[in-house]
């Protein structure tokens, strides 16, 4: 194969005031004609870095290369004087950014920004140059180019948008296309066309794509190579099967074991404690050893070397090293071990008592004009105690709209919400019964106050304690269950980690004692690794408290995990609800079909062989279209003789039960 | 839009009627009269109150007052036997307009440049500098300003006229005097403006395709950071109207500021009354301009309509 880009161990570093962060620790890859490398890592780990770098976009000037080569065309890139540079960029290779929102220039029409890197590269004519944007809008997929290249980028929507950006970066056929977590803003039935979409261009054009992600599923999905970062380091490469089946590292180990798995259940998912280091101070040795419950001693001591598995599997970990043989086989017997015995004994919560109750729920907002916007329209649903209800769907199907009324964050427009069997609307403290987690934990803490005031507040309202010391007890008590230390009471919300950030937001939450806790995408905003180890707060509260959850989130792989109900919401109705593993296993609306369809897994060879289930059109205007209860439990919005096929379809199966 | 435009323009009216009210009763309230001169007799009073209708009763006055605004009538002034104050306004607003328009012009242009240099060479010895220039540009009030300029480049070094107003030469002064101010709050403005616009990552795109730094500055960014800056254009404007009162009148120059100034002196109400309510209206008109602008630059508010988009 023929090699295009050289990556020579580049180092970057950034100039801040607290000293030199080391964002890239000498990287080393090669870049081949035609195929897709994934590089994979948490945020902090250096690939966005890394990517610009190849761009020449590390910002200046206090972000620098210190050492190392770019090889393109027989030429370091690193060296180039600007000009030059911009004679690449754009023209030989291009990048699509992660927030398609964003990256493109809001005063300008979408045919002008495809435009203006034709007519820089090309010196085409203006009038060739938009036939050519025309063009493009065509290849990826977008309907009507003539009219709609004269349009703003407001007046599209995200998943066209990045569509747009794909054009604009193809516009001079790159050779090298890099895509900075193209589809992480993205919706998952937009995320798998966007994929699809780059496949696609790829095969026609012989692009090589360096594809930036921190979802092992589109990983799994679309790359043909993987290189996983880790603290500015690349910790293993090699072929997409071989890092996926004969993982090396333990930090890959450790990235797909934390992912839940569809297929079975898990009663706890597999965590890697603590968080990524500061690469103010990297760490000696391996930068995972200190997160590696099974780190060998030299971990500690020296840097390990890329060691080769294969020709074209390498990985960067002592274990692979003649004499660690036996240690690295020690250490799988445990891990396999330790996984056996989380899996057993799922426990399913029993159904008796209804907490919540919502009978057709309307949320309608007044828009600008005459019109109304109709978030929710027409909700029913029970949660019970001690359940955890999942609500998934696309951003603007109305899941946070839902969760902001059951705690009447708005007053819902129309329907009943029962807590308890009791309106809402007549309970003095429904604030101390039903409290809510948000998404950021960056925004949803006052930075101003301390930890301990944040956690306090609500008992403060409520007046549940008598002293002072009763108060600071209270707190201490509050961070040691969601596992943060006594300490950390008196300090200020920008000194913590995201994750430990979303820890505080839960105390907080705990702290007035809830029986029912809204979680409205909790963990999206967080890191896989994160991501495990808060889910497994959740599940482990609720445990020992009895809680009850409304779980809103878009990642069905979470929700299906942590879930005992789901519910799937589209357009601000549901369109089915049923227990998860049943909804999984046997979804029974078209829009669920597409939705499960397009969630990536992370397992190559299951990705290959997958179809996707497009979405269809249905009719939602029925008059007669509304839930119904096909199986026991199972509901699904349909017409009447919809609901008689899928009831047939439904005795079919119990036949052979 | 036409909607937009039809009520916006309704409730410039309704503006208009109530700062008239306000000034009318005002006007009342302040003690002296236009007629206070001792030489005049009682009786000779009494007349001069009569023809000006001044011993009527407030309401009535009041109604006259409203009727004749309607009509466009602004009353005749006391100081000048029998003119009309329509026609020393339009007599007076050449000069304002010729000078208003000069320092505006300069001083944005002026302005946005040092802005836009001071956020592409930030943290730099020429952002420095640029702010320095600005935030004595804010502090230094027009007078002392005018001042200055007058003894040093008028009466020491010659090079331009002190006063009057006969010809380009002699608006120079005065411009900068009025303009300082501009350029200074433009300057600031639009660095903040343009550093925010220059980390946005439509910037990193537009570099990312190839082209030019000065296109990518000029193209992407300029365009985005004007949009907040039209915001202050309009108190800007207001600002170098009522900052005319002064210069004008250190400057002799002959414009409506300096005929405000003397009316006040005089407490010739119509003329006063006229001038305020003609402020007044320049005011509301350019705070529409300044809203219908923002349509032009940004076509999310152009299109609003066309790109509803479902939101988070």
């Amino acid at each position: 194969m023929e090699k295009i880009l050289t990556v020579e161990d580049v180092h970057i570093s950034f100039d801040t005031y607290d000293g030199e962060v080391k964002a890239v620790r000498g990287v080393s890859f090669d870049l081949y004609k035609g195929e897709t490398l994934a590089i994979v890592g948490e945020s902090g780990s250096g690939k966005s870095v890394m990517s610009k770098s190849i761009m020449g976009l590390v910002p200046k000037p206090s972000g620098k290369i210190v050492n190392g080569k770019i090889m393109y065309k027989n030429r370091d890139i690193t060296k180039l004087s600007s000009k030059e540079y911009r004679g690449i960029r754009g023209a030989d290779i291009s990048i699509v950014f992660q927030d398609p929102m964003t990256s493109l220039n809001p005063t300008m029409t979408i045919g002008h920004q495809i435009m203006e890197g034709i007519m820089v590269h090309q010196k085409l004519p203006r009038k060739e140059a938009e036939e050519k944007a025309i063009e493009l809008l065509h290849l990826v997929g977008i309907p009507n180019p003539e009219q709609r290249v004269k349009q703003y980028p407001h007046q599209f929507s995200g998943g066209m948008q990045q569509r747009v950006i794909i054009a604009m970066s193809l516009a001079c056929n790159p050779e090298i296309l890099i895509a900075d977590e193209p589809t992480t803003a993205l919706d998952v039935t937009v995320q798998a066309q966007v994929l699809e979409l780059l496949k696609e261009i790829q095969l026609k054009m012989g692009t090589s794509i360096i594809f930036i992600t921190h979802d092992l599923g589109v990983v799994a999905n679309i790359a043909d190579r993987v290189a996983v970062m880790y603290a500015g380091k690349i910790v293993e490469i090699g072929k997409t099967e071989e890092v996926f089946y004969n993982t090396q590292h333990p930090y890959t180990k450790g990235l797909l074991a934390a992912m839940p798995d569809l297929n079975t259940g898990q009663d706890e998912l597999q965590t890697i404690p603590g968080s990524p280091p500061n690469l103010l101070y990297p760490p000696v040795g391996d930068a995972f050893a200190e997160r590696n419950e099974h780190a060998l001693k030299i971990d500690f001591l020296h840097d390990p070397p890329m060691f080769k598995v294969s020709d074209t599997h390498y990985a960067a970990t002592w274990l692979l090293h003649e004499k660690a043989v036996g240690k690295a086989k020690e250490i799988d017997e445990k891990i396999k071990v330790k996984k056996q015995s989380k899996t057993v004994g799922v426990q399913k919560s029993v159904r008796q008592e209804k907490l919540l109750e919502v009978k057709g729920l309307k949320q309608h907002f007044p828009d600008s004009r005459q019109s109304v916007i109709k978030a929710v329209d027409g909700l029913t649903f029970d949660i019970f105690k001690g359940e955890t209800f999942g609500l998934v769907g696309e951003s603007g199907c109305g899941k946070s709209t839902t969760g902001r009324t059951l705690i009447r964050l708005y007053d819902a427009t129309d329907g009943e919400i029962l807590f308890k069997g009791v309106d809402i609307r007549q309970q003095n403290n429904l604030n101390k019964e039903v409290q809510m987690i948000f998404q950021d934990p960056y925004s949803s803490l006052n930075p101003r106050w301390t930890v301990a005031d944040i956690i306090a507040e609500g008992m403060d309202i409520h007046g549940l304690y008598k002293t002072k010391q009763e108060r600071m007890e209270k707190v201490y008590e509050l961070l040691r269950t969601v596992g943060l230390l006594e300490e950390h009471a008196n300090r200020y919300p920008h000194e913590f980690s995201g994750g430990q950030r979303q820890r505080i937001g839960i105390a907080r939450a705990l702290a007035v004692e809830p029986k029912f806790i809204i979680a409205d995408e909790p963990i999206s905003a967080l890191d896989v690794s994160i991501q495990a180890q808060i889910t497994n707060l959740l599940r482990k509260l609720q445990r020992e408290k009895g809680l009850t959850y409304l779980f809103i989130a878009h990642d069905l792989s979470m929700v299906k995990y942590i879930s005992d109900r789901v519910g799937v919401m589209y357009r601000g109705k549901l369109v089915e609800v049923a227990e998860s593993d049943e909804l999984y296993a046997n979804p029974l609306h078209p829009y669920t079909k597409s939705l499960l369809s397009a969630i990536p897994v992370p397992d190559p060879n299951i990705e290959k062989t997958r179809k996707r289930v497009h979405k269809t059109e249905w009719d939602m205007s029925a008059s007669d279209y509304q839930l119904r209860e096909v199986v026991e439990g199972h509901w699904v919005a349909c017409t009447e003789a919809e609901f008689m096929q899928y009831k047939q379809a439904a005795q079919k199966e119990m036949l052979f039960v | 839009m036409k909607k937009y435009i039809v009520s916006r323009v309704g409730y410039m009216i309704f503006t208009f009627l109530l700062i008239a009210t306000f000034t009318f009763f005002l006007m009342q309230t302040l003690p002296g009269s236009p007629f206070n001169d001792e030489r005049l007799t009682e009786v000779q009073k009494q007349v001069l109150y009569e023809r000006y209708g001044l011993n009527e009763p407030m309401a009535i006055q009041y109604v006259k007052y409203l009727g004749n605004i309607v009509k466009g009538d602004f009353g005749v002034s006391f100081q000048f036997d029998g003119r009309a104050v329509t026609s020393i306004i339009g007599e007076r607003i050449g000069v304002s307009a010729v000078l208003g328009a000069q320092s505006l012009i300069v001083g944005t242009v002026l302005g946005l440049f040092l802005g836009i240099i001071a956020a592409l060479r930030h943290n730099t010895f020429i952002d420095y500098g640029a702010m320095i220039i600005a935030v004595l540009g804010l502090s230094i009030p027009n007078f002392v300003l005018a001042g200055l300029l007058q003894y040093w480049i008028g009466v020491r070094l010659q090079w331009l006229p002190v006063a009057f107003w006969d010809g380009f030469a002699y608006s120079i002064l005065p411009t900068i005097a009025l303009s300082a101010f501009v350029v200074a709050t433009m300057a600031r403005f639009m660095r903040t403006e343009m550093l925010d616009v220059l980390g946005n990552e439509y910037i990193t795109t537009a570099r990312a395709k190839g082209i030019s730094e000065l296109k990518v500055v000029l193209k992407h960014g300029l365009r985005n950071a004007m949009i907040p800056i039209i915001t202050i254009l309009g108190p800007l404007t207001v600002a170098l109207m009522t900052g005319t009162l002064v210069v004008e009148k250190i400057f002799s120059v002959p414009g409506l500021g300096e005929q405000f100034v003397k009316s006040i002196l005089t407490n010739d109400y119509p003329v006063i009354m006229g001038v305020t309510l003609f402020y007044s209206f320049l005011f509301i008109l350019v705070i529409l301009i300044v809203d219908l602008l923002y349509g032009v630059i940004d076509p999310r508010i152009r299109l609003a309509g066309g790109g509803q988009r479902e939101g988070k």
